[in-house]
C-alpha cells in the first residue's frame, strides 16, 4: 500500500474515487458494478471478494449479509472463518490516502482491518470466475476459466477449425501446421510456428516460440522465443522461461526451466533447471 | 568338422522374459534375424563344416520346426535339434549325444552358445590351433574384459608365448584374469573322455550319498566349472584370443545392444540388410534393418540402430531409436520410441512415448561388457529398456518409461518404472 502513498498527488487530484489491482489475479473484472456498489454505500472502500474451496491460502472476509459492510479483515487464517475471500480489486475514495504513510506497508494486514473497525470497508460478492494466477499451476487454471467464459460470451473470438478441440485462442499471426490436434484450453500468442503433427493441452504458448514437429505437451507455459524440439513431451507443469531450448526426443516432467537454458537431457522427475 | 549350438531350453534365459514367454530365446531375432542364424552363418562360411547340431532341452515346437527347415534351405548344409531329456549342463549334452556328434568320422567340432553374439573367427581358430597346439588340442575362444567386469565371466590365465592356458577359474569372487571365456569352443574327440571322467566322479559321489537328491544327476556336467578347470595346465587347452566384438544376450537390453553390434557388422557382410535413405522412403539415420513386409511411412525417422520386423507398421512422423519392433506391430502416427522392444503384435497409440534406459558398457573403456543389472536395487526398479510383451496395447498421448508390460495387457494410462503384470 506504501505505493499509493507516493501516488497521493495524483490519486487525489479529482477527488474521484480508484481503483486498486492486485496484478496476479484473473476475473471478469466487474469495474461498473463496483464503482456502483462503492458510490451506494458511501463508505470509503470497497473491495470484491470471492468464494473458495479453500481459504486459508488467502485473506478471509466477514461481512454483514444484507448492507455487505465488513465486519472483520483475516489475512491467511488458521481455522475456518468464511468462505469469502478478498479477490484483489478494490476501489477507494481519496479519503483513505490519509491512512496510508510512504512507508512498506500491507495494505490486508494493516489498513484493512483498521478500516473494517471504522466500518468504512465494504464487500461486493464476485460474479463469475476468480484465479489468483501467481504461481504456474494456478495459471493454468486461470486460463482455462478464462477461455470458458470466453466461449459463452465471446465465442467468435476463439479458434476454430480441422484439428481444434474445445476452447483454443490463437493470435492471428501465429501459424499451425498440418495434422495438428490443439487444445482443449490453448492460448497461442504472435508469431508462434507449431509445426506439423503437434499435439497441445492445456497450455500457454508465448510469442515468437516454436514447436517443433511431432510434440506432444499438455499443462505447460512455454516462454517467449522458446524453441521446442521435434517429437519433444512436456507435461505436468512444465514451464520454459524466455529463449530456452529444448532438444529433440526429450521428455520433460515439471520442469521448470531458466531463461536462455539448453535443454539437452530428459527431466523424467518434476525440478528446477537454473 | 561339425558344430554344435547350444541352445538351452525354458527353464533357462529367465532373465530375457517375457519376450521368451512366446518364442525360445535362440529365435529371438537380433539384427533382423534370429539370434541362433548368426552362429549358423558363421559355421556354413567354415569350408569343410559338415553338419551343425541344435542341442537344446525345448520341447519340439512348431517355431523351431520351421526354423530349421527354412534355415537348411537357405544355407544347404545338414542341421538337425538334438533334445537333451533334461537340461544336462553345457558338457552333459554334448557327452549323451557323442556318438551323434563323431558319427561320419568328424575329427574336430565346435561348440558354440546360442546366447551370445559374435564374429566368430572359427576360421582363425583352426588355424590357430594347427601353429600353437597340435591336433589334440582344444580351443577357447577368449577376448579382453575389464578387471571389474572380468568376474562375471570364466577366467582364463594362459602362458603369454604358447596360449596355453594354464589356469581357470568361473566367476571368481576376486580378480585372475581379464581374459574371458567367450562360450565358443574347439574340440576333438578326445573331450569326452575328459568329460566322461567328470560322469564317473559324479556316479560315484551319487553313489555314495545315501539319500538320493532327485535334482541331482551324474549326467549333469558343466563344461566351465568340470572340465576346463580340470584341463587347465595340463597342455591340453589353448585359448584364441580375439579383438572383435563379442556379448552376452542375457538380457533384453543386451539384445539390443546386440543387435547394435551385427547391423554394424553387415556394412560388410551384409550391405543387403539394412536400410538405405530413398526419396519416397523414411529418414534413416545410422544402421536400420527393416524386414521386406514392412510398412514405413516416409515421414518416419528411423535409427541408429533399429530393427524393424515382418509386417510391422509405422506411421506418419515416427521416430525409433535404438530399439527393435517385433513382427506384426503396430506403431500410430507421432510415436516416439527409443530404447525399447515392441513385442509381436503390439499397438502403440499416436502421440505415445515408450522409453527405456539402455544399460549399454561405457562406451570409454573398450574392453567394458554390458552389465547384467539385477531387475531390482534398492527396492526400486533400476531403469532398464522398456519391454512390451506380446499383444500390448498402448493408448494414445501416454508415456511409458523404464517399465515391463506383460503380454496381452491393454494399458489405460502412464506408467514409469514399473512391471505391469
Amino acid at each position: 500500500a506504501g505505493p499509493l502513498a507516493l501516488a497521493r498527488d495524483l490519486l487525489a487530484e479529482d477527488g474521484e474515487p480508484f481503483f486498486v489491482l492486485n496484478s496476479d489475479v484473473i476475473c471478469e473484472f466487474p469495474f461498473a458494478a463496483l464503482a456502483r456498489f462503492h458510490r451506494q454505500h458511501g463508505g470509503e472502500g470497497s473491495l470484491v471478494v470471492t468464494r473458495v474451496e479453500e481459504p486459508a491460502k488467502y485473506g478471509v472476509v466477514v461481512c454483514e449479509a444484507d448492507t455487505g459492510r465488513i465486519c472483520r479483515f483475516v489475512e491467511k487464517p488458521r481455522v475456518f472463518v468464511s468462505n469469502k475471500i478478498n479477490a484483489g480489486l478494490y476501489i477507494f475514495s481519496p479519503g483513505i490516502l490519509q491512512r496510508i504513510q510512504l512507508r512498506p506497508t500491507s495494505i490486508e494486514k494493516e489498513i484493512f482491518p483498521a478500516m473494517a473497525q471504522d466500518g468504512q470497508l465494504y464487500a461486493m460478492e464476485l460474479q463469475g470466475f476468480w484465479m489468483d494466477i501467481g504461481q504456474p499451476k494456478d495459471f493454468l487454471t486461470g486460463m482455462c476459466m478464462y477461455l470458458q467464459a470466453l466461449r459463452a460470451q465471446h465465442p467468435e473470438k476463439l479458434h476454430s477449425g480441422p484439428g481444434v478441440v474445445g476452447n483454443v485462442l490463437v493470435d492471428p499471426s501465429a501459424k499451425i501446421g498440418a495434422n495438428c490436434v490443439i487444445g482443449p484450453n490453448v492460448t497461442i500468442g504472435a508469431g508462434v510456428v507449431v509445426e506439423d503433427g503437434v499435439r497441445i493441452k492445456r497450455c500457454t504458448v508465448l510469442e515468437g516460440a516454436r514447436i517443433r514437429s511431432h510434440s506432444w505437451l499438455e499443462s505447460c507455459i512455454v516462454g517467449w522465443s522458446c524453441s521446442v524440439g521435434q517429437w519433444v513431451r512436456m507435461e505436468n507443469v512444465t514451464v520454459l522461461g524466455e529463449d530456452v531450448i529444448v532438444n529433440d526426443e526429450l521428455y520433460l516432467n515439471g520442469a521448470n526451466v531458466l531463461p536462455h537454458k539448453s535443454i539437452a537431457e530428459s527431466v523424467p522427475e518434476p525440478r528446477i533447471i537454473m | 568338422l561339425k558344430a554344435v549350438i547350444l541352445i538351452g531350453g525354458p527353464q533357462k534365459g529367465t532373465r530375457f522374459r517375457p519376450l521368451s514367454f512366446e518364442v525360445p530365446k535362440p529365435l529371438f531375432p537380433v539384427a533382423g534375424v534370429p539370434m541362433v542364424q548368426h552362429h549358423i552363418e558363421a559355421c556354413a562360411k567354415v569350408p569343410g563344416l559338415k553338419e551343425i547340431l541344435l542341442m537344446g532341452f525345448y520341447q519340439p515346437n512348431e517355431a523351431l520346426s520351421r526354423f530349421l527347415v527354412s534355415a537348411q534351405q537357405e544355407f544347404k548344409i545338414p542341421i538337425r535339434y538334438l533334445q537333451e531329456y533334461a537340461a544336462l549342463g553345457t558338457g552333459g549334452g554334448i557327452y549323451h549325444f557323442r556318438d551323434q556328434i563323431l558319427s561320419g568320422g568328424a575329427e574336430a567340432f565346435f561348440v558354440l552358445n546360442a546366447d551370445v553374439c559374435s564374429e566368430f573367427p572359427l576360421q582363425e581358430m583352426l588355424e590357430f590351433r594347427q601353429q600353437h597346439g597340435d591336433v589334440h588340442s582344444f580351443v577357447i575362444l577368449g577376448t579382453t574384459a575389464n578387471r571389474t567386469q572380468a568376474l562375471n565371466y570364466g577366467c582364463i590365465v594362459a602362458n603369454a608365448d604358447t596360449q596355453e592356458v594354464q589356469h581357470y577359474v568361473e566367476k571368481p569372487s576376486t580378480f585372475v584374469s581379464e581374459i574371458i571365456n567367450c562360450g565358443i569352443y574347439l574340440f576333438t574327440p578326445a573331450i569326452f573322455q575328459h568329460i566322461g571322467e567328470v560322469f564317473q566322479r559324479n556316479q560315484q559321489e551319487l553313489a555314495l550319498e545315501e539319500s538320493s537328491n532327485g535334482w541331482q544327476r551324474a549326467e549333469v556336467i558343466r563344461l566351465e566349472q568340470d572340465v576346463f578347470t580340470a584341463l587347465a595346465g595340463s597342455g591340453k587347452l589353448y585359448v584364441y584370443k580375439t579383438d572383435g566384438f563379442w556379448s552376452q544376450i542375457k538380457s533384453a537390453g543386451s539384445a539390443i545392444y546386440a543387435s547394435r553390434l551385427y547391423l554394424n557388422q553387415y556394412s560388410k557382410s551384409h550391405p543387403e540388410r539394412l536400410a538405405q535413405n530413398k526419396p519416397g522412403g523414411p529418414v534413416i539415420r545410422g544402421n536400420v534393418y527393416i524386414h521386406p513386409t514392412a510398412s514405413v511411412d516416409s515421414t518416419a525417422v528411423l535409427g541408429p540402430n533399429v530393427s524393424i520386423g515382418e509386417g510391422v507398421t509405422v506411421g506418419a512422423g515416427v521416430r525409433v531409436r535404438e530399439s527393435i519392433v517385433l513382427h506384426g506391430a503396430s506403431l500410430h502416427d507421432h510415436t516416439c520410441v527409443l530404447n525399447t522392444i515392441v513385442g509381436w503384435d503390439s499397438t502403440i497409440g499416436r502421440w505415445a512415448r515408450v522409453e527405456g534406459t539402455p544399460s549399454d558398457p561405457n562406451p570409454n573403456d573398450p574392453y567394458a561388457k554390458i552389465d547384467s543389472e539385477t531387475l531390482f536395487r534398492d527396492g526400486r526398479l533400476t531403469p532398464s529398456i522398456t519391454i512390451l510383451g506380446c499383444s500390448v496395447t498402448i493408448p494414445a498421448e501416454v508415456v511409458i518409461l523404464n517399465s515391463i508390460v506383460l503380454p496381452h495387457k491393454e494399458l489405460s494410462r502412464s506408467y514409469k518404472n514399473q512391471i505391469i503384470l
